[in-house]
């Protein structure tokens, strides 16, 4: 590992951490100072004006903006949330245990999606233009336009309903073994996998298309290598980066994915979370768990800048 | 110069489907032969000869709904769209000939907008903002302008540098004819194809919002909350869900097949001709 | 099949291509898929350890006969009949794994740009002996040492080192080197050059050809060696074919074809460069004059341009030559203002200009018009000619209706194109007609001196020599200056009354043609004029010898 590459990835990380600061503060800027007023929100319409101004000062709603931000900031950093002002109890503690299914949820999902996307984008190309290309690319322009809520009921409708094969209501409980936890998300991670499949491989396809065009590609077949070798030595090497970084701004994308399928098979995760208190306007809770949300989305888009930069040959063997 | 039988038919399928939305979307108060709130009905009745789709949860005529729905979903739909549009071109245009610290401003505003996922950032703002349908096209459209003035920028940019331009500054003209006369019909193309994705992109976010109950407030509904409303019925085996689901599909992919042909047919032109 | 036939000896033939015919489907969007004949009936036969040049222009087929004989067809290009008759058999027989054992090891590949065709994850050592080991005709060991060999007799430095290198760390002449020593290291029967030294600067070049011919004599290797430059493959072939639309015009030896052509075409081709320009005599009153110039990029980081001063001459032509990086494209964009030069003055017409575009008035604008190297993208695709030619005349002299016809009409007259092209967009016209149309578009401003940016580097030869011929007579008719920017100093000998020689951003050699083309010559001239390829036999030896006295002297 050279300097440039070292220089380059911290370049990077600094500027993930700035864009977390930045995201911070416009996702509390965006919901304290537009209009709405937490103390209202709280007590009703009918609340007395004494009320509503006790109720300001417990939650220190009259200090200035920049006050609170900062005290909220402090909070996140030393890992405390905040109380969630529906049922007054710690956000962080009700978080914990939805964090990790949603992120089983999600694991799931991405384990059976990545190797199919790029076994799928790799057939693709190997028969680009030919009938198994065609219907690869028919699949995805489908399953592009199709919303979450549609293949999730169809699933749910096929094989928790009529065929009785899955549960329809994803119920997880602690104790439960790993084998009746993956019974229990089947249905939602095979919803989650078809939103990002079609996705991944149309980007797949492009990335290893636009290797496998290269002049170096041609130079190895003059060479009388096998076309498995050339994939193997001269494509592979060149396609990770891109291929790495494809599948990390997909992942990115099963978080949104995710947030409408945990509300289809009623799942215990973040989205569900994070859904219900939008609802009942709780606004500590949805800065955190939106905050959470955006803070995975930006680590996974630095893991595929940095992967980008890692296989780059140039900056591995500067001049 | 459209030539009629050039069209192939899979942008026929989404013209015909597209213009079918559309009319129902138009004419729904004429066509939909209950009304939209009106009980006519049991609970999920099944299909029949008076009610062709069947009823909804409350025994409301799920054919009525469904053609009320067309117009509540592309509605907001087009507006959202056009809020985009023009707010994302016009501010990307600007940026990229103008250049400069706007165009830096803007530009690192519209990253640190897109840093965050635009369903999440919009449930964000959703939960403080009032629940009606000028806070849902403004949202929404503010939210999608990011991505229409990514790419009307990197095609402003892309033509600003091209010697074409390059000569007629050179001859002199002004910022009016550059803009208008040199650049803007050469972004034509992508900008078109980009209007069908973006729409299809604001009809699925529109129901993504009402199907979480965030979209659309009752007893008005879009296909969306068509949806939420009868998802319940599924696990017993009634399919009223499944529809408005589907229609929300056929439409995504009617639009999406008339941007693709539209695409193919000015990108490959020669020259100003389109060659449809 | 399986087994390459041994050798019978250094002589008798080689490759035996039977009446080959290649074709391709083409997609043009909108409309059905339709074949296309690249190659028509072409034959030829090549001995051991000749050297056979393919010359021709853009879409003569040249490099697609060379790549069949390995069997390949680049990007759907399919060998539809014929014969390829390598060692003894034909190769197109062989199916899949036959051609797999030919290529790399029978018949190697020299690409036009050596920097795209090496992967740039892998070292160049192991690339160069891939096809060694893969074909089992060395061990590593045994292949690295004939790698090194080869890389010491092409002329690269540090040869023991440069293997571990990888792409990106090495120069394009030098890339271009060792792909031939990658050609060289499988020890095969024939090499396909495919004008391997066509993307590199003139004074590179060069050096790459003559360790390229020395190669192939010391290896005793056969060749094709592809290339539309018949001055160049003049120095290396025995034997020249000339192909034109995928058909053969002429083959002969290389002697007869550049001395006695028998077909039209050829003579065309060999006569290419000679144009008859009477020199005229710089006038006392330059109407513009740069003085002392500089300019630079990135706030004063990087100086393209240092001290340049030139006048030019009313209907005359300067000419500036340098190679890539030399500054001369620079120098345009400086006086027409594009790049506000840092110091330094243009006076046009006894007055000074202003520095940036944004301070020059219309009629300042008028008289400096531009003509651009890619006529492709110098027009507005979406505009029709009448508009590109007609927008100048309604914006300086408010020409409108009926009135700017007649003058458009006129203009194309004059480029020797006709008034149907009126309505025509760029991307109907051929790349000639394109480049007519700016110029006629230049000319409709009636300009004091039009800017000729490299405007004939992207075309064919003889197109290229059309423009030449267009630009001059327009010049008698017209009374226009042309400032005449080319890396090509041939082109500069046909067009130019003065020259300024350009070298990393510097003015090194300046005046009347005449003048700056006779002795005694500075060193970096005397490097560029006699770096330039010559339509002649053993120029190559006389060119390389003088330069070794000339830096002997030194």
């Amino acid at each position: 590992m050279s300097s440039p590459i070292v220089k380059l990835i911290l370049q990077r990380l600094a500027l993930g951490v700035l864009l977390l600061l930045a995201v911070s503060i416009l996702i509390f800027v965006g919901t304290e100072i537009l209009p709405g007023d937490v103390a209202q929100s709280i007590l009703g319409q009918s609340a007395t004006p004494q009320s509503l101004a006790n109720l300001r000062e417990q939650l220190g709603l009259d200090d200035p903006a920049y006050v609170r931000y900062f005290r909220w900031l402090g909070g996140l950093l030393t890992g405390d949330l905040g109380n969630a002002l529906t049922s007054g109890l710690p956000i962080a503690s009700a978080i914990s245990g939805r964090l990790a299914n949603t992120l089983f949820l999600a694991a799931t999902a991405a384990v059976i999606a990545v190797p199919l996307a790029i076994l799928l984008g790799l057939l693709a190309v190997r028969y680009r233009n030919g009938p198994i290309d065609k219907a690869i690319s028919a699949f995805a322009l489908a399953s592009t336009s199709f919303p979450e809520f549609f293949i999730g009921y169809l699933l749910v409708y096929f094989f928790a309903v009529k065929w009785q094969i899955f549960p329809a209501i994803s119920t997880v409980f602690d104790g439960m073994s790993f084998w009746e936890r993956l019974q229990a998300v089947a249905l939602p991670a095979t919803a989650l996998t078809l939103v990002v499949l079609a996705h991944m491989m149309r980007m797949t396809r492009a990335a290893i298309l636009n290797v496998m065009q290269s002049a170096y590609i041609e130079t190895a077949e003059l060479k009388g290598l096998r076309p498995l070798e050339v994939i193997r030595k001269h494509a592979f090497p060149n396609a990770i980066a891109p291929v790495v970084n494809v599948v990390m701004l997909n992942l990115a994308y099963l978080i949104v994915g995710v947030v409408v399928v945990e509300v289809i098979f009623v799942y215990p995760g973040m989205g569900q979370y994070l859904v219900d208190h939008v609802t009942k306007r709780d606004v500590p809770v949805v800065q955190a768990v939106g905050l959470i949300f955006a803070a995975v989305y930006i680590i996974l888009n630095i893991v595929a800048d940095i992967a980008a930069i890692v296989a780059n040959p140039r900056l591995r063997h500067p001049k | 110069m459209l030539d009629i039988k050039r069209i192939p038919p899979g942008a026929w399928i989404g013209l015909v489907l597209t213009g079918f939305f559309v009319f129902c979307a138009v004419f729904a108060p004429v066509i939909a032969p209950y009304g939209n709130a009106e009980i006519v009905g049991d609970v999920w009745a099944p299909m029949s000869a008076d009610h062709w789709l069947g009823t909804d949860n409350l025994g409301r005529d799920l054919l009525s709904r469904m053609i009320y729905g067309a117009r509540v979903t592309i509605l907001i739909a087009v507006l959202a769209t056009a809020l985009a549009f023009s707010l994302g071109s016009i501010m990307g245009f600007t940026a990229a000939v103008v250049g400069g610290w706007f165009d830096t401003l803007v530009s690192r505003f519209v990253d640190l907008l897109m840093s965050i996922p635009t369903l999440i950032f919009a449930l964000v703002v959703l939960s403080v903002l009032p629940s009606n349908i000028v806070t849902l096209i403004l949202v929404m459209g503010i939210l999608d302008s990011t991505r229409v003035y990514r790419l009307s920028r990197a095609v402003a940019v892309d033509i600003n540098v091209m010697d074409f331009v390059e000569a007629a500054k050179l001859r002199g003209e002004g910022r009016g004819w550059i803009i208008f006369r040199e650049i803007l019909p050469n972004a034509l193309s992508p900008l078109v194809s980009e209007l069908g994705l973006r729409f299809i992109y604001a009809v699925l976010f529109l129901s993504a919002l009402s199907f979480l109950g965030l979209g659309v407030q009752p007893p008005a509904a879009d296909w969306g909350g068509m949806v939420k409303e009868n998802k319940d019925g599924i696990v017993f085996g009634i399919p009223a869900a499944l529809i408005p689901a589907g229609a929300i599909a056929a439409l995504a992919i009617s639009v999406n097949l008339v941007a693709d042909w539209i695409l193919n047919r000015t990108t490959d032109l020669k020259g100003g001709r389109g060659n449809g | 099949m399986a087994d390459k036939p041994a050798k019978e000896s250094k002589s008798g033939r080689l490759l035996d291509i039977r009446n080959l015919r290649i074709e391709a489907t083409v997609y043009p969007p909108g409309e059905a898929p339709r074949n296309v004949t690249l190659v028509d009936d072409v034959s030829l036969t090549l001995e051991r350890g000749k050297v056979l040049g393919l010359i021709g222009e853009s879409g003569a087929g040249k490099s697609t006969i060379g790549l069949s004989s390995m069997g390949y067809g680049r990007g759907g290009v399919r060998i539809t009949g014929g014969e390829v008759i390598l060692n003894g058999r034909d190769i197109l027989k062989g199916g899949r794994s036959g051609i797999r054992k030919i290529r790399g090891r029978e018949v190697c590949y020299v690409a036009q740009s050596a920097a795209a065709a090496f992967n740039p994850a892998h070292q160049l050592m192991d690339q160069v002996v891939e096809a060694a080991l893969l074909h089992g005709t060395a061990r590593r060991a045994e292949a690295e040492k004939r790698a090194v060999t080869l890389f010491r007799k092409l002329g690269l430095p540090d040869p023991d080192n440069i293997g571990r290198r990888y792409p990106h760390q090495v120069s394009g002449g030098q890339l271009q080197r060792v792909m031939t020593a990658m050609a060289l290291c499988s020890e095969p029967d024939l090499i396909v050059f495919d004008e391997p030294t066509t993307a590199l600067d003139v004074t590179t070049q060069i050096d790459v050809l003559a360790a390229i011919r020395d190669a192939i004599r010391d290896t005793g290797v056969a060749a094709l060696y592809i290339t539309h430059d018949l001055a160049v493959v003049a120095q290396v072939a025995d034997e020249i074919m000339v192909l034109r639309h995928g058909k053969l015009v002429e083959w002969g030896g290389t002697r007869q074809i550049i001395k006695e052509p028998r077909q039209q075409y050829t003579n065309a081709l060999v006569s290419v460069h000679e144009i008859e320009h009477q020199e005229k005599k710089p006038t006392d009153h330059p109407f513009l004059s740069v003085k002392n110039v500089t300019a630079s990029y990135g706030n004063g980081q990087v100086k393209v341009l240092k001290n340049v001063s030139v006048d030019i001459h009313p209907g005359q032509t300067l000419a500036v030559v340098g190679e890539s990086g030399s500054g001369k494209s620079t120098l345009a964009r400086a006086i027409t203002g594009l790049l506000p030069p840092m110091e330094g003055s243009i006076t046009f017409g006894g007055k000074e200009l202003s520095n940036a575009l944004s301070g020059r008035s219309k009629e300042d604008l008028r008289q400096l018009q531009m003509v651009y190297q890619m006529a492709d993208v110098a027009m507005n695709p979406r505009q029709p000619v009448a508009t590109i030619i007609g927008r100048p005349l309604e914006f300086y002299f408010g020409m409108r209706g009926k009135e700017r016809d007649r003058r458009v009409a006129e203009l194309l007259d004059k480029i020797e194109m006709g008034k149907g092209f009126a309505d025509r967009y760029p991307a109907e016209l051929s790349g000639g007609q394109k480049q007519r149309v700016c110029i006629a578009r230049a000319l409709a401003a009636r300009p004091k001196l039009i800017i000729c940016d490299e405007v004939t580097s992207a075309l064919d030869p003889l197109v290229a020599n059309g423009i030449l011929k267009l630009l001059l007579g327009l010049q008698a008719e017209e009374d226009v200056a042309y400032l005449f920017i080319t890396h090509d100093l041939a082109t500069v000998k046909s067009i130019a009354d003065s020259i300024a020689v350009m070298y990393r951003g510097e003015i090194v050699r300046y005046g009347p043609k005449s003048e700056v083309l006779a002795p005694p010559f500075d060193p970096y001239t005397d490097l560029l004029l006699s770096s330039v390829p010559e339509m002649e036999i053993g120029w190559l030896d006389k060119a390389i010898a003088s330069r070794r006295m000339e830096s002997a002297g030194n």
